[in-house]
């Protein structure tokens, strides 16, 4: 072993409990960084997979204007048979079509307005979790039947149930009346009030139907698994559309811009809150290695006395920081992972958790999401704050004097 | 050859109200190989005298030259460097590093040297037997003796083979029989490698071993003797 660094591991040392208590302080902030950055990263996760399942998808294929303007007539012409050669081409992806109108829905007492999606009852399941979310009835069947599924809310809003017969008014992409009759054939109940109270879905051979779409739908959606990988998916399915149909393909983070803002605030307050607790850490270590210079300066006036310049002894102070750091780092990091990987495996959750967490899509457990990025950016940046700690008292020994810090005691 | 030449060295200390003369014009010229004892009351200058010499301490005006080089108007850095390659320091208190043995203490200069491992444990290894710490090697400060610790700080001074060997009060906390000894030791390495000894005592036995004593008195030298050494 070098002599310097045995020189600066036996200095550490001197003082066990002080040196115990500064490295204790780094790896309990480390263990949390690590669990609270893992946990934090698996309900974003969640909250991605979860928004994007429900409803969005990974990518959407549209005509281009129609994400931020939803007029019925931007439309993505044959659609049903275009979603069907992606199908054949992407064969480890989900991909389903739907149009989109609004129209007036009534029920023999009340009327409301909703958004009608036309969707393949074949495919949806595969990009949405409504369907699976049916507590009454079934979901849609033929993709020509006169059907529709509504959510729980709009059911007691139009005080009508499963087998009631609902007309549905609107306007067609032509500019004409549309106009349909079609039963309730399944109540969803998604947990999200606005969803359940503003959502319709029913076949999209219907859909084409009634509001005179000529074989167009609106949306190819396309669920990707996980968000791994979309930019790539993207470019591939971009270069499968069409010659001479100006389509484009949106990404989740276009379609869902909300999405990642939330996470972003909320990265941004929980990082504040990470940021304090390496300050208060790196203030442990500035007053340790402070305390530490203070008590040798008899000693630094020795070695420098025998030819040792400030700067070599700033980096004996700088390098007794770097081990106290990293004997931080690996002991917070081992028992950050350790416990992290046991709540990944059993989940996280705390009272009242599970009333809030519906409120967000999410479920009523979180798993922390270890990856080595969660078990090593909240450690490595507690080193990096320590060693910045470390250089107010090895700078304060480029102002020794030889002479004057020997008589010190 | 001029082992140390000291030019009209003033040095004035302000110790309350009071501005205290260290050194008053002082000037001295060592020759190499020279066995020289500083000599004064508390006080006196000595101390002063020897921190300058070794560009432990500035002058307020003056010169100081180590083998021709002019070292008062050095930087810090580059006294440092001096004094790693060409001094070596003996203390009264004997100031080893208490977390080192005494074999990583005698090394630990010639690691900052830049003196390969292998070679500094052959060197420390013999500069320990050679000043009669063999089979001590591994302890501690704390576990040896004052005359063991203070052969581990004159064995860390000379291990390097410096061409000046400046020692302040070397027998101040060791009793007689082990300050014979030391000295001893320091004429034996004056005289085998030539070492230039500067040292700064009351001792009138140390004072024995020199070949020449300058006696100093309020700063300033009164007396500048060569005797024949014991």
């Amino acid at each position: 072993m070098n002599l310097v660094f045995r020189l600066a591991w036996r200095n550490l040392w001197r003082h066990p409990r002080r040196t115990w208590l500064t490295t204790a302080a780094m790896m309990f902030s480390n263990t949390l960084l690590v669990f609270m950055i893992s946990l934090q990263f698996g309900m974003y996760g969640l909250m991605i997979d979860n928004t994007l399942q429900a409803f969005t998808g990974h990518l959407q294929i549209q005509a281009p204007g129609y994400k931020d303007d939803q007029k019925i007539r931007q439309t993505v012409a044959d659609i049903v048979p275009l979603a069907e050669s992606l199908r054949a081409e992407l064969p480890s992806v989900s991909i389903a079509a739907r149009g989109t109108a609004f129209a007036l829905v009534s029920s023999e007492e009340r009327s409301y307005g909703i958004a009608v999606f036309g969707v393949e009852p074949a495919y949806e399941p595969d990009v949405s979790t409504i369907p699976g979310l049916v507590s009454e009835g079934r979901f849609l069947g033929d993709i020509d039947a006169p059907e529709i599924i509504i959510g729980a809310a709009l059911a007691r809003n139009l005080r009508a149930g499963l087998g009631d017969e609902l007309t549905v008014l609107g306007s067609g992409r032509d500019g004409s009346f549309a106009a349909a009759v079609v039963d309730i054939v399944g109540i969803f109940d998604s947990g999200i009030a606005d969803v359940d109270r503003s959502i319709t879905e029913i076949p999209l051979g219907l859909f084409q139907d009634v509001f005179f779409m000529d074989g167009s739908g609106h949306q190819i959606v396309i669920n990707a698994g996980s968000i791994d990988g979309v930019a790539e998916l993207q470019s591939k399915v971009g270069s499968l559309l069409p010659a001479g149909q100006d389509l484009v393909v949106h990404d989740w983070d276009a379609l869902q811009p909300g999405l990642k803002q939330a996470i972003k605030a909320d990265m941004s307050s929980a990082f504040l809150m990470y940021g304090i607790l390496v300050i208060l850490v790196a203030f442990s270590v500035l007053n340790t290695q402070l305390m530490s210079v203070l008590e040798r300066t008899h000693e630094f006036g020795i070695v420098m006395s025998l030819g040792l310049t400030p700067g070599r002894l700033g980096r004996l102070v700088l390098l007794e920081t770097a081990i106290m750091g990293a004997l931080g780092l690996v002991l917070g990091a081992v028992l950050g992972g350790l416990v992290t990987s046991w709540f990944s495996v059993n989940g996280f959750a705390y009272p009242g958790m599970e009333e809030l967490a519906s409120k967000f899509n999410l479920p009523a457990r979180f798993f922390p999401q270890v990856s080595p990025l969660t078990l090593l950016v909240g450690p490595a940046v507690v080193f990096l704050f320590t060693l910045l700690a470390a250089v107010y008292p090895a700078l304060r020994l480029h102002r020794l004097q030889p002479v004057e810090a020997m008589r010190a005691v | 050859m001029t082992a140390v030449r000291c030019v009209d060295l003033c040095k004035t200390y302000r110790q309350g109200e009071v501005d205290i003369k260290a050194l008053d014009h002082v000037s001295i010229e060592i020759k190499e190989g020279g066995f020289v004892c500083l000599s004064a009351p508390s006080g006196g200058g000595k101390t002063t005298l020897l921190n300058a010499i070794g560009g432990l301490d500035k002058p307020d005006s003056g010169e100081v030259y180590i083998a021709g080089q002019r070292i008062d108007n050095l930087s810090k850095g580059e006294l440092a460097e001096l004094r790693l390659r060409q001094i070596g320091f003996v203390f009264q208190a004997f100031n080893l590093i208490p977390v080192l043995t005494a074999r990583e203490n005698v090394e630990f200069v010639m690691q900052v040297q830049g003196v390969p491992a292998g070679e500094r444990q052959r060197l420390a290894h013999a500069i320990l037997d050679e000043v009669g710490l063999a089979g001590l090697e591994d302890r501690r400060p704390a576990d040896m003796s004052g005359g063991q610790q203070q052969r581990v700080a004159v064995a860390r001074a000379i291990v390097s083979r410096p061409a000046l060997v400046l020692a302040d009060e070397p027998t101040a906390n060791l009793d007689s029989k082990t300050a014979d000894e030391l000295m001893e030791l320091f004429r034996e390495l004056n005289d085998h490698h030539s070492t230039t000894f500067v040292i700064a005592t009351h001792d009138k036995r140390v004072m024995g071993y020199a070949k020449r004593l300058v006696r100093m008195l309020d700063g300033r030298i009164v007396a500048d003797i060569k005797q024949d050494a014991a």
